[in-house]
């Protein structure tokens, strides 16, 4: 495990090789809706990085409006009736 | 299970994929395939655990009082990074998020804010790319919590199993959202409330 350890060090942070990298990238284009395509060497890192950024906003800027309504839910909803019938329908 | 060796943030994360390597994943680069812990969050297994925990958390909320969507969104993010269960840095970074925020203040009254900014100026150590690149990566570090300054491989790891944990707590939430909507209207609530948010749920 030691010789495994010196071997990590020596491919370091600045030796990683570009096929790595682009392994990488296209396990993440995977994960895009936008560009999920089977030609996944068509699509260059530049564009995927780019998609990436553009998507975890908008998943952020998602997350932001439900927890919006789910405010204005909670403060208007009969508290702890409501939340036990969601937990036991979870539960299901 | 495999990704117990990542216990200390600060040790250097490449010998982590390598022991994963070990367990006999198929993983050509040596880096972390990333495929079982990216299907870990797509389970519904996983969403029911999410779901649970979030409305438990939402109820500690509404006892307080402060059932801003702010208070929600962070609440949100907080359980999403339990449920990570201490195996990435993004979640690791969740969850140290306010203890940070105080050790800044107090850093800033003893004057030892120079030392933070300092830190954050030092360039990752890759640069083998062209710098519009260098500028898409810098920007998706500062999207995925904690990791401003990590070398891209691992940046790349961090991402993807980031933005598969999002999707999850996407779903979970706007499940909750429709079961509290709907809820709302089977209870005969005569706030006009509900019904506002019937009519957007069903587009």
């Amino acid at each position: 495990m030691s010789s495994r350890r010196s071997r990590s060090r020596q491919s370091g942070a600045s030796r990683i090789s570009d096929d790595q990298i682009a392994d990488l990238v296209s396990k993440l284009q995977q994960l895009i809706p936008e560009i999920r395509t089977r030609h996944s060497d068509k699509v260059s890192a530049s564009k995927v990085l780019q998609e990436t950024c553009n998507y975890i906003r908008s998943l952020h800027k998602e997350v932001d409006d439900l927890s919006d309504r789910l405010s204005a839910l909670l403060e208007s909803t009969d508290g702890d009736s409501a939340q036990a019938a969601i937990i036991r329908s979870l539960l299901m | 299970m495999a990704s117990s060796s990542i216990s200390n943030p600060d040790t250097n994360s490449n010998s982590s994929p390598k022991m994963r390597k070990k367990i006999g994943h198929e993983s050509e680069t040596g880096i972390l395939t990333a495929d079982t812990e990216r299907s870990r969050w797509r389970t519904e297994a996983e969403a029911k655990n999410y779901s649970i925990k979030l409305v438990k958390a939402l109820r500690r909320i509404r006892r307080r009082d402060s059932s801003s969507s702010g208070s929600i969104h962070e609440s949100a993010d907080r359980v999403l990074a339990v449920s990570a269960k201490g195996r990435t840095r993004w979640s690791r970074a969740i969850l140290t998020k306010r203890l940070r925020v105080r050790l800044n203040q107090i850093n800033k009254k003893h004057k030892k804010a120079k030392v933070s900014s300092d830190n954050r100026l030092k360039k990752p150590v890759a640069k083998n790319k062209p710098p519009s690149l260098q500028r898409k990566v810098r920007s998706l570090g500062r999207l995925v919590p904690g990791c401003r300054s990590l070398s891209f491989p691992n940046l790349l790891e961090e991402t993807t199993d980031y933005i598969e944990a999002l999707k999850m707590q996407v779903q979970a939430m706007t499940l909750l959202t429709e079961l509290l909507a709907g809820h709302d209207t089977l209870a005969g609530s005569s706030d006009h409330l509900g019904s506002d948010v019937v009519t957007t749920t069903s587009n």
